[in-house]
């Protein structure tokens, strides 16, 4: 194979190692924004007893909303191993987006959120060569339930 | 609503629409609910400084929007247990986005009725910006 590569013996080390974990709250006013921002209806998602009616221990984070990261000023959060990447193209574009649930996630809920690289691939595109790096990440709730896996892909070129 | 069960659904069947109009406004009510606040979806002069025509929609909100297709077609019993999508247009912004789905196979696993689908967002002139996939589970009858 004469084709070059960008991805270093350093680079390809990252790939399958887990990130420290990160928690991510859900809350009632987190589950209420994200779906009024996606034009939902459904009281689920806004009224606790609707939602309890249904049989959901509370208000439902709508599909998509995996809560929010728990950020403190002047405190490090954790270097995810997307950001221990050393890559030389500049230029990024988010490739898409893959959430797989293994059960309900409700306001009250705190998860713990760790990330890995999945893989590296090459390519060559419209836009010349591009590397994409595909992500793999696991929301566990406060019981130790895995309940989601997100799966995504950044187009670097 | 009247609950939609596994019986009452073939391959091919295609399953109501969702149009939702991307304003600036739903675009920062994205930003919030979502915690993503690039400004090239909501300030056109930055927008403009990196090269676009205008704002742009998020494709998180286009996935987002899927979901929503899913949720309100599986009704309170269904539950959807995966999409994905690939960003492979971009919509601009004040123009709708429809979400769209067509059941594509049906299997029950583990004692759960699971749908698969193929979901598209759509521009509008009908080019589809954000293929994808998604698996529902529905109540049965039986």
């Amino acid at each position: 194979m004469t084709q070059t590569t960008v991805i270093t013996d350093k680079m390809r080390e990252i790939i399958g190692k887990e990130s420290d974990p990160v928690t991510n709250e859900v809350d009632n006013t987190g589950c209420r924004q994200f779906a009024r921002s996606v034009g939902y209806t459904d009281p689920i998602f806004f009224d606790e007893e609707a939602a309890k009616s249904k049989g959901y221990r509370g208000i439902v984070a709508p599909p998509g909303f995996l809560g929010l990261p728990v950020v403190i000023p002047g405190r490090p959060s954790p270097a995810s191993p997307y950001s221990k990447l050393e890559i030389p193209y500049k230029r990024v574009l988010n490739g898409g987006t893959d959430i797989e649930y293994l059960d309900d996630v409700c306001a009250g809920d705190k998860l713990t959120v760790t990330s890995k690289i999945s893989d590296l691939t090459e390519t060559e595109g419209k836009l010349g060569p591009m590397l994409i790096v595909s992500t793999e990440t696991t929301y566990k709730n406060q019981d130790g339930k895995v309940v989601a896996i997100m799966r995504g892909g950044a187009i670097r070129y | 609503m009247s609950q939609l069960y596994f019986e009452d659904i073939s391959d091919g069947q295609a399953i109501p629409d969702v149009v939702e109009n991307c304003d600036s406004q739903r675009l920062v009510y994205w930003a919030a609910g979502s915690g993503d606040y690039y400004q090239i979806h909501y300030d056109k002069d930055f927008a403009q400084k990196t090269g676009l025509p205008d704002r742009i929609v998020h494709g998180a909100l286009k996935h987002a929007l899927l979901g929503r297709l899913l949720h309100e077609w599986v009704g309170d019993e269904g539950r959807v247990r995966r999409f994905a999508c690939q960003y492979r247009g971009m919509d601009a912004v004040d123009k709708d986005v429809t979400a769209k789905g067509i059941i594509t196979g049906k299997r029950t696993e583990d004692g759960q009725h699971l749908v698969d689908l193929d979901v598209w967002t759509e521009d509008p002139d009908g080019k589809k910006t954000t293929p994808g996939t998604a698996t529902v589970a529905l109540p049965s009858r039986s």
